[in-house]
């Protein structure tokens, strides 16, 4: 009798459960609340606070970004769409409230009122400790300082509390860029000196749990993998107080649960979601999709120059004249990229980078090329892609494979687990492979330092070298640094031009970052890194 | 009894020390490299040996190992890097969560599922049977995930009824303090009923898509149980006897029925929690599953590594439990123990 008594309440209260649950009401102070909150969904969040730290990963940019100020940062301006984009040649005052850039040194007027988020004031030592820092700590930090040829703590000189100086090492055009982006912030260097410990010079282990910066947001509650949220900071001066009150940040792995989220209204704002979802979405106009290109970014099919096949430069224009290049703008991307190929034959090349190629599908004449370089009957081979952004690697290397099957060339496809891709890349054993590269730093000359020249960065994939490519970028960096534009325009031309005829890549196309949002959210900016910038958007 | 569970977990040591050297050297064995993984796509070759030594990679493996125990010992089962957290705590943090799903989609499947069997049991070959033969069906055949993301498009986005499928509470709340880390639980004790009805509701939709999926095999064995038993001479006695039916079946059938039952319970029990890794990723529940998961995809070896460990303990746990509510439910077990 007690057992089914028992078990008819237990069923009783589940189906009570299951019944509809009304509609949240909110009483008033939550609804404020909620008008005066951002709520960001999103696949993956930080695993680092601090992007000095040890392997910080992307979403940790983005709090980086917004609760650290740098120095200086970069002016907006109208991008495609209308939409802000940020200028990559006009620098703005934030932390400094001004600078001064000399033949050799830049010096920067600290705001005197600028605070830490514990109320310590921001002074030079702060600086100089913080570039110390970027310098000193080893791995990515370090790395892209030194892109701007910020290698050493002596380079940053304490003028008086409220002046620094940075010393050139030489004359080069991306000092000046790299101090604005993401790494060179200023950290609260009393604050985290008192947390830090023999072992941890730098504070790392304290700066990744908490935010300890100047900047518009402080994090105020970070539980990894699940949300982050923050804060914004009423005593910020280095520019207008930002609208959003409050960010929370929720990871939701499923893709499709994120879009459901964005079009029920309960989110604000996401990126990350498959081009058919953000393609979709903009068609059926009920949430505000921008989209828009990569700055200096190009999506490209790789070929390791150093073995045969494609040692043969025939074989790699054949290739260039089998890629699918329509069907992969249509089927894969859902239209959402700019493609990278197909000027028309008398199009000038120009002093701009990324700029389109003039190869376009032409198995005839693919077949042609390779009969020339004797391949006749093709051959075999292997074409590689990271497995983490399978969403668009897979069905573009199944269209590869198909288009490359019809001259004979037998491709299987290596799905590289992401943890294994870097490691793969660094190898320089793949024969043919897709992959994605972007520079933070918007110049032709900064992406085939990267990507093309001989000194064999890890990102020129396809080891290829040439002495005369060399020639071109290292004169191409000169040249800007000195101010000459004629040269400038020449070496650009010349190595674009190179790299097209000699096409050890495949430009396929460049992509976009898509990011979708509810219509009463305003104030979207695309900055280089890509990621949110909470401080010029608003709500309602 | 004491000596009984002395024993039952003197037998659980070498199957443990098994399971820690086994994880360690598949983590080690796994593809890829944690230190080329974390130092980042702009990274040099140097950097990535900055990387590898300041997480100790570059020692030989029976150092590692000799390490690795030797902070286990003081329960200490390393950082992860993905999540940047020591893993214990994480750990600590997240098995609640996992735990009060399972739990709860376990509640519901057997409330709904030993009913049907013993029904469909009673009056074979009639509706109930079937409709038992075709739920069961159906809820094993379904994958989770697949009914995870049809319950949220229905409940959710068509009707509105369910809320956002965010984790464990709405965004607006903030979790109750911790007590047992049940958010059920730990509302009530901090008497925010708000709370308590806000982690109901997130809990009712990845609860029943847990239950879809459990109710096959304790249905059906239930079903298959009962039905050996109600065929057995002393249910016929009893029958005979001019007993009623319901006291027949529910006293005598019933709990005669229930060891078999109970064997499936705890294996039903022990993979879903494992296996609610899906359920977890769909409804951007901060589990345990989806926790190593994504260890596993970034060759984060500590977690994985934490993460079968506590399963291993939970399973020792878990068989000790079933043995002895065997012995609770069945006086002859106890007699032999």
């Amino acid at each position: 009798m007690k057992r089914r008594d028992f078990l008819k309440s237990v069923s009783g209260l589940a189906a009570g459960a299951l019944a509809p649950t009304a509609p949240a009401i909110w009483s008033p102070a939550k609804a404020d609340a909620r008008a005066e909150t951002l709520l960001i969904v999103s696949e993956g969040g930080p695993n680092n606070l601090d992007i000095h730290g040890v392997g910080t990963n992307v979403p940790g940019y983005e709090v980086s970004w917004n609760c650290y100020d740098r120095l200086i940062s970069h002016e907006m301006k109208s991008g495609p769409g209308g939409v802000p984009y940020y200028d990559r040649d006009k620098f703005k005052p934030e932390l400094a409230e001004d600078f001064n850039i000399g033949d050799m040194s830049v010096t920067f007027k600290l705001r005197k009122n600028a605070k830490f988020h514990d109320g310590t004031p921001v002074t030079a030592k702060d600086v100089k400790w913080s570039l110390d820092r970027a310098v000193s700590v080893g791995g990515f930090p370090t790395f892209q300082m030194s892109a701007g040829s910020l290698t050493k703590p002596e380079q940053f000189v304490i003028v008086d509390d409220h002046t620094v100086r940075v010393d050139f090492l030489r004359k080069d055009k991306l000092t000046i860029p790299d101090l604005a982006v993401i790494v060179p912030c200023v950290v609260n260097s009393e604050l985290v000196k008192k947390n830090a410990s023999e072992k941890d010079p730098w504070g790392l282990e304290f700066t990744k749990q908490q935010t300890a910066g100047s900047g518009a947001y402080k994090v105020t509650k970070w539980t990894a993998g699940t949300e982050v949220v923050m804060e914004r900071n009423d005593d910020w001066v280095c520019g207008p107080l930002p609208k959003i009150k409050r960010v929370i940040w929720r990871m939701v792995p499923q893709a499709g649960n994120r879009r459901a989220l964005l079009e029920r209204g309960d989110a604000d704002i996401s990126y990350e979601l498959p081009f058919k979802d953000f393609q979709e979405m903009k068609a059926n106009g009920k949430l505000n999709v921008v989209s828009l290109p990569f700055s200096n970014g190009i999506q490209y099919i790789g070929m390791n120059v150093t073995k045969p096949p494609f040692d043969n430069p025939k074989v790699r224009q054949a290739m260039a004249y089998a890629m699918p290049y329509q069907k992969i703008m249509d089927a894969v991307l859902f239209g959402l990229a700019n493609p990278m190929f197909g000027a028309a034959r008398d199009k000038p090349t120009e002093v701009a980078w990324p700029q389109p190629t003039k190869y376009f599908t032409d198995m005839e004449k693919a077949k042609a090329l390779l009969t020339e370089a004797g391949y006749a009957n093709g051959f075999e081979t292997t074409i590689s892609f990271d497995l983490n952004f399978a969403g668009v690697n897979e069905p573009l290397c199944v269209l590869v494979q198909e288009s490359l099957g019809q001259l004979g060339i037998k491709t299987t496809i290596n799905k590289v687990p992401g943890a294994n891709w870097r490691t793969e890349l660094a190898k320089k054993e793949m024969p043919l492979f897709t992959n994605v590269f972007s520079g933070w730093l918007d110049y032709p000359e900064y992406f085939f330092y990267w990507c093309y020249h001989g000194n064999n960065s890890i990102f020129n994939t396809m080891s290829y070298k040439s002495p005369e490519m060399d020639k071109l970028i290292d004169g191409a960096r000169i040249a800007a640094a000195n101010g000459d534009t004629a040269a400038y325009d020449a070496d650009v031309k010349g190595f674009v031009d190179l790299a097209y005829a000699d096409i050890p890549r495949i430009p396929l196309y460049q992509p976009f970052v898509n990011v979708a949002m509810q219509k009463n959210i305003s104030g979207y900016q695309y900055w280089f890194h890509r990621r949110l910038d909470y401080r010029a958007m608003a709500k309602g | 009894m004491l000596t009984l569970i002395g024993k039952r977990l003197l037998f659980a040591i070498p199957s443990l020390i098994g399971v820690v050297i086994v994880t360690f050297l598949l983590t080690r064995a796994l593809p890829g490299d944690p230190a080329a993984y974390f130092a980042g796509p702009a990274a040099t070759k140097e950097a990535v040996d900055q990387i590898r030594k300041k997480l100790g990679f570059d020692k030989p493996l029976i150092e590692q190992f000799v390490r690795y125990t030797g902070d286990l010992a003081h329960g200490d089962l390393g950082t992860s890097l993905t999540t940047g957290q020591p893993v214990a705590a994480e750990l600590r943090n997240r098995l609640p969560a996992s735990a009060e799903l399972t739990l709860l989609g376990l509640v519901v499947s057997i409330v709904i599922a030993i009913p049907l069997g013993v029904l469909a049991a009673t009056r074979p070959g009639s509706w109930i049977d079937h409709l038992c033969r075709v739920t069961t069906t159906a809820g094993v055949s379904l994958p989770v995930f697949f009914t995870g993301l049809v319950l949220v498009y229905v409940f959710y986005f068509r009707l509105g009824w369910a809320p956002a499928p965010l984790g464990r509470l709405d965004v607006f709340y903030s979790a109750p303090p911790t007590v047992t880390g049940f958010y059920l639980i730990d509302t009530l004790i901090a008497r925010d009923f708000e709370a308590f009805r806000s982690a109901l509701s997130q809990l009712i939709l990845p609860a029943v898509t847990l239950a879809i999926f459990s109710l096959a095999p304790i249905a059906r064995m239930t079903r298959a149980s009962m039905l050996a038993v109600l065929a057995s001479d002393f249910v016929r006695t009893a029958r005979a006897s001019g007993l009623s039916p319901g006291k027949v079946i529910v006293t005598y059938a019933f709990r005669n029925a229930m060891l078999p039952v109970i064997t499936t319970l705890s294996m039903v029990f022990s993979f879903l929690l494992g296996a609610n890794v899906l359920v977890e990723k769909v409804f951007a529940w901060p589990g345990i599953g989806s926790y190593a998961v994504e260890a596993l995809i970034a060759s984060d070896f500590a977690p994985v590594q934490g993460f079968v460990l506590t399963m291993a303990v939970m399973y020792v746990l878990l068989n000790l439990l079933i043995d002895i509510l065997y012995g609770v439910i069945d006086p002859r077990v106890r007699l032999e123990g």
